[in-house]
């Protein structure tokens, strides 16, 4: 290696007069190279930064030496230093007539400058220019600046020239004028929306770099909107065919593959049109075929253009042979020594197990190898395709697997993703109770903040609720064992707090429940809790009124209550925080306790959470009260529909100030008697100082009122929402409330929010669809390494278990759903006591579930899949038309490329262009024909 | 997007090119740079070329003293990234002969020249070495 180094030297020493380079740069450049630590890479390049500084503002500097500065402004920043001193002289070499001197400048500016920076602007007039230029190596020099400088709003002083370029004669100036545009199609869509057809046009190009290109543009937009292009499935097919056939020059050849990279990017796009379309598949069936058997499966790029095949194949409507071909593909990558055609085996395994799940019987052995492989990009592959495997069989060894993994890794990234895949995982296909809950503790307690809030929310749900059947003995089995593994858990030093916050809301409901642990005990736990977390308020805030629901348990049961000493101090200490909530929460604790049973039972009933709170929506108990203001000639109440005459129609037309009004009504309609004025008045002016507990339900109507102003565009269509949202506010505790709080999913009280409904369950839908399809894949098995294999893969048995037990957890999920929509009171689960005397407000975690609807949505087949084969052939005939525009502009195109082809045939892409080449020729002809018979399909369907 | 970044870094860890198709700050750059170079230097020969990191997929390859690794989205073919880098090696050669590190230190922008040509808003635009090269030689004769 030494050797070959100073070869190099050598060599380039050698070139040292050829390339013009100063003795100064050769010494730089040696100097870079020869530091042996990065402290001494960066003392070279502090004191060039200080050479430069001073040499490059000096007066006429010779062009050549101007360049070498650039180049050495290059090093600097490529070394991790700022250069940006010199960023105005790459600018001006820009304006060089010298071509690579503009080129290097054009290069430096673009490694230097974001497409936002100040500078551009000095450019977009050179750029201008040089795209008019005679040279065609200028016009590609500054098409490159344009992809890489051109924003948003400089791209219309760039459009007109670019979309000119698109005729140009030379093709290397085709083909960057179409990444051009391809370049303001990232930056913004709808700047070039109505040129999309000229990327069609250049698929036709009779260069083939050309059209080479043109298929990265032509991807992008595919990906987005695959219906467009259906038209164009013939072209490629046809276009792959010739590429496969070795029709393109010599010179794509790679490795003795014709033109892999484009057959790749070919392959990418037929895997996308042929998606769930079964007419466009069968198209590229035989060219994807031919493909399998032409490939030599020796070299890396042809195993790369196999794996494309097999990635195009699990995506396209299945092919019995293909699939077979596929089989055989993947069997080869994993049984080879190499780890890079293992992990590509591995990942084409997770595709076609979608497709044919029995494949990964035969390969179950080379999967555990790849699993307990010490390299590490292997083994994430490889637990990427258990994901994809995971059913109620295998999934307590695959969780397990995966945790421990987990356990054993210190990315944060990685951990992130895999903790959610197993919560994921054991959510929907854990085997029982006990098992979820220690799974769940082991996640939480190695990457608790790594994970979603919600997963927490949905953790305290579910050990409220129980996980199936009314089977009251499971459920609080359920929970003492939760409280169990809690208690054992909870002393170990470090748990995060998402984690804690779980614990103290479980030790405050159930901890005493089963009266296995006394208060006393929990109570003691609870202030270590909160002792130990000093600095998070949002712990202190679960353990505090988890401390109150134990000793309001102990006094509706009739016992005495001792309070610790510990626990006394923490409250007295709390009940001077800084933070009010924390205060609050100290102050009702110590009032709390002071009640007596019977009112204690009432604020606080045992395992409540879960129950349901009565609303007296009619406000009933209120009628007296009404009756007798009336009889002191007060005016009744005309609801908004009967008061249409009096009111501003402005206001009327969004329901939304529907309190505002009720606030004008009251004051213009006033007579002097004090009390229901006088009341509304505070309740809506001064909501926000309001402390005192809404302990009945008279207080929703008087917040209701304030909160209609805030949440405009939700007003009027759900009262109860509305009513919320202003409870939440007063008692501002952002803590439970969580990241989403979007009310749409506690309105479904009120009848007249239909919209949000539908919404709430078309979710649920999807998200059981998603359930059912993406879970499909089974494998079985049976040898050892071998134990694990078969617990890994199963027996077939299984299959069955798992879609239902898939369903079965929709149907528990939207029975939930069902219980909190009409059951406000169940959401209290996350919120706690003092909300529980409020008005609940639910948890956000339940926001993804909807209706009751729902369960007639949750089939063990999947009806979408059943949907798509009926579509196909109404898709098909909906994108002929879309085709029609398409085929109208290609027509000329392809004239102009016959008659252009004897003039063209000194270019360098003969292969194609010269008619003496029947390659050529039949390249052309070739696209011609597909073409053709798009447009006379179209013709047909006009 | 494809191909978010290219680098050519030596076996001490020092970038010897740097191509980002997304803005990155210096700093970003920096830290970017030296995560992946200590990951994926920390390798052997019989794992992998591929190594996740963040969101991105490098996937690297060594010739003699030198590391080209390439950064792509989660989508891309590994393999064929793999072959791209010798592809740019192979076009090196045929313009360097037999191109080493010194070559792209003293010839930086002939480099940054060619992957102008290879790649363009994050894809592989040209494949054909003769069509890389050859504004690269006229210029060079200019």
């Amino acid at each position: 290696m030494e050797q070959l180094k100073t070869i190099g030297r050598e060599l380039a020493m050698g070139s040292q007069g050829g390339f013009g380079q100063s003795k100064e740069f050769l010494d730089l450049v040696k100097s870079i190279g020869e530091a042996r630590s990065k402290a001494e890479e960066d003392r070279i390049v502090l004191h060039e930064i200080e050479t430069l500084k001073r040499r490059i503002s000096e007066p006429d500097i010779p062009k050549r030496k101007m360049k070498e500065y650039i180049i050495r402004l290059v090093y600097i920043e490529m070394l991790g230093h700022d250069a940006s001193f010199g960023y105005i002289h790459a600018v001006k070499m820009t304006h060089d007539d010298t071509l690579l001197l503009k080129r290097t400048g054009y290069l430096a500016v673009t490694l230097f400058l974001n497409d936002d920076h100040d500078l551009i602007i000095l450019i977009v007039n050179t750029i201008q220019k040089d795209l008019r230029s005679d040279n065609y190596l200028v016009v590609c020099a500054a098409l490159n600046a344009v992809c890489r400088l051109i924003n948003e709003e400089t791209i219309p002083a760039m459009l007109p020239q670019v979309v000119d370029l698109l005729a140009h004669s030379k093709e290397a100036v085709r083909k960057k004028a179409i990444m051009a545009l391809h370049r303001f199609y990232q930056k913004s869509p709808s700047s070039v929306s109505h040129l999309v057809s000229n990327f069609r046009k250049r698929l036709c190009d009779n260069d083939p770099g050309v059209m080479g290109a043109t298929l990265c543009p032509l991807f992008d937009l595919i990906t987005i909107e695959v219906h467009s292009y259906k038209d164009l499935v013939v072209s490629f097919v046809s276009i792959l065919k010739q590429v496969a056939e070795r029709r393109l020059p010599k010179s794509y050849d790679y490795h003795q593959m014709p033109a892999p990279f484009i057959q790749i990017r070919l392959l990418k796009i037929l895997a996308l049109l042929g998606s769930g379309d079964k007419q466009a598949s069968e198209n590229m069936y035989t060219v994807v075929g031919d493909i399998f058997r032409k490939c030599d499966s020796s070299s890396n790029i042809g195993n790369a253009v196999l794996y494309e095949c097999v990635c195009c194949v699990s995506s396209i409507y299945p092919n019995p042979k293909l699939l077979e071909a596929a089989a055989d593909v993947i069997s080869r990558f994993l049984k080879s020594d190499s780890h890079n055609l293992k992990y590509m085996g591995i990942d084409s395994l997770g595709r076609l197990i979608k497709m044919s799940p029995e494949i990964a019987e035969q390969h179950q052995l080379a999967v555990i190898d790849c699993l307990e492989d010490p390299d590490d990009t292997l083994k994430r592959k490889t637990f990427e395709l258990l994901y994809k495997m995971t059913k109620s069989s295998n999934v307590e060894v695959i969780v397990d697997r995966m945790i421990d993994y987990m356990i054993s890794i210190n990315d944060n990234h990685y951990k992130t993703d895999i903790a959610s895949r197993c919560v994921e995982l054991a959510e929907q296909f854990a085997p029982s109770n006990h098992w979820f809950i220690l799974t769940m503790n082991k996640v939480f307690e190695h990457a608790g903040d790594l994970v979603n809030v919600k997963v927490a929310h949905n953790l305290m749900r579910l050990i409220a609720e129980g996980f199936g059947e009314d089977d009251d003995a499971a459920d609080s089995q359920l929970r003492s064992s939760a409280v169990e593994s809690y208690l054992h858990i909870i002393g170990e030093p470090k748990l995060p707090s998402v984690f804690l916050q779980v614990i103290c809301w479980v030790l405050g409901e159930y901890g005493t429940a089963d009266g296995k642990y006394s208060a006393s005990y929990i109570t003691g736990k609870l202030c270590d809790v909160a002792e130990a977390c000093s600095n998070d308020e949002t712990v202190k805030a679960y353990a505090v009124t988890a401390l109150m629901k134990i000793y309001a348990f102990e006094i509706a049961a009739g016992r005495k209550v001792d309070m610790l000493h510990e626990c006394q101090s923490l409250v007295e200490e709390l009940s001077a925080s800084h933070s009010t909530d924390l205060q609050q929460r100290a102050y009702e604790l110590q009032a709390v306790i002071c009640l007596d049973a019977h009112a204690v039972e009432n604020i606080i009933p045992s395992d409540a959470s879960c129950e349901d709170v009565e609303i007296d929506k009619n406000l009933s108990f209120l009628n007296s009260y009404v009756q007798q203001s009336m009889e002191n000639g007060a005016q009744p109440y005309i609801p908004e529909t009967q008061r249409s005459g009096m009111l501003d129609t402005n206001f009327r037309s969004q329901d939304q100030p529907e309190a505002s009004l009720h606030g004008l009504r009251f004051e213009a309609y006033e007579l002097p008697k004090p009390p229901v004025p006088s009341r509304i008045h505070t309740a809506s002016l001064e909501p926000s100082t309001e402390l005192v507990p809404a302990s009945e339900p008279a207080y929703p109507k008087d917040t209701h009122q304030v909160a209609t102003v805030p949440s405009v565009s939700d007003a009027g269509s759900s009262e109860l929402k509305l009513r919320l949202d202003g409870v939440q506010r007063k008692w501002g505790r952002p803590a439970y409330s969580s990241s989403a709080p979007s009310p749409s999913s506690s309105t479904s009280q009120n009848t007249v929010n239909g919209v949000t409904q539908i919404d709430a369950a078309g979710s649920v839908i999807s998200k059981a669809h998603k359930t059912n399809d993406s879970r499909k894949p089974r494998v079985e098995i049976s040898p050892e390494k071998q134990k694990l294999a078969a617990s890994l893969f199963g027996g077939s048995s299984q299959t069955e278990k798992r879609s239902t037990s898939a369903s079965h957890k929709v149907t528990k999920a939207v029975s939930h759903a069902a219980g909190k929509s009409q059951a406000p009171k169940s959401a209290v689960v996350s919120n706690q006591v003092t909300v529980e005397k409020t008005i609940h407000q639910p948890p956000p975690d339940l926001l993804d579930l909807g209706e009751p609807a729902v369960p007639s949505t949750t089939p063990s087949v999947d009806p979408f899949k059943q949907l798509e084969g009926l579509l196909d052939p109404t898709q098909v005939s909906s994108t002929a038309n879309h085709g029609a525009v398409g085929a109208a502009t290609e027509s000329p195109d392809i004239i102009a490329l016959y008659g252009k082809t004897p003039a063209s045939g000194h270019s360098s892409s003969a292969a194609i262009s010269l008619p003496t080449n029947g390659d050529g020729v039949n390249f052309t002809a070739g696209l011609l024909d597909a073409t053709l018979s798009t447009a006379h399909a179209e013709q047909l369907s006009v | 997007m494809g191909i978010r970044f290219i680098l050519m870094v030596n076996k001490q860890g020092q970038t010897r090119l740097a191509q980002y198709y997304e803005y990155l700050t210096l700093e970003e750059r920096r830290a970017l740079e030296g995560e992946i170079v200590r990951k994926c230097l920390a390798r052997n020969e019989q794992q992998c070329s591929f190594v996740e990191h963040r969101n991105y997929k490098i996937v690297y390859r060594r010739y003699a003293s030198l590391f080209f690794l390439v950064g792509v989205d989660n989508d891309e073919n590994e393999l064929a990234i793999l072959e791209f880098i010798h592809l740019l090696v192979e076009t090196m050669d045929r313009h360097f002969g037999n191109v080493c590190e010194l070559d792209i230190m003293f010839h930086l922008e002939k480099a940054h020249f060619m992957l102008e040509e290879m790649v363009m808003n994050g894809c592989i635009v040209e494949t054909s070495k003769s069509n890389i090269l050859s504004p690269i030689q006229l210029m060079d004769r200019a």
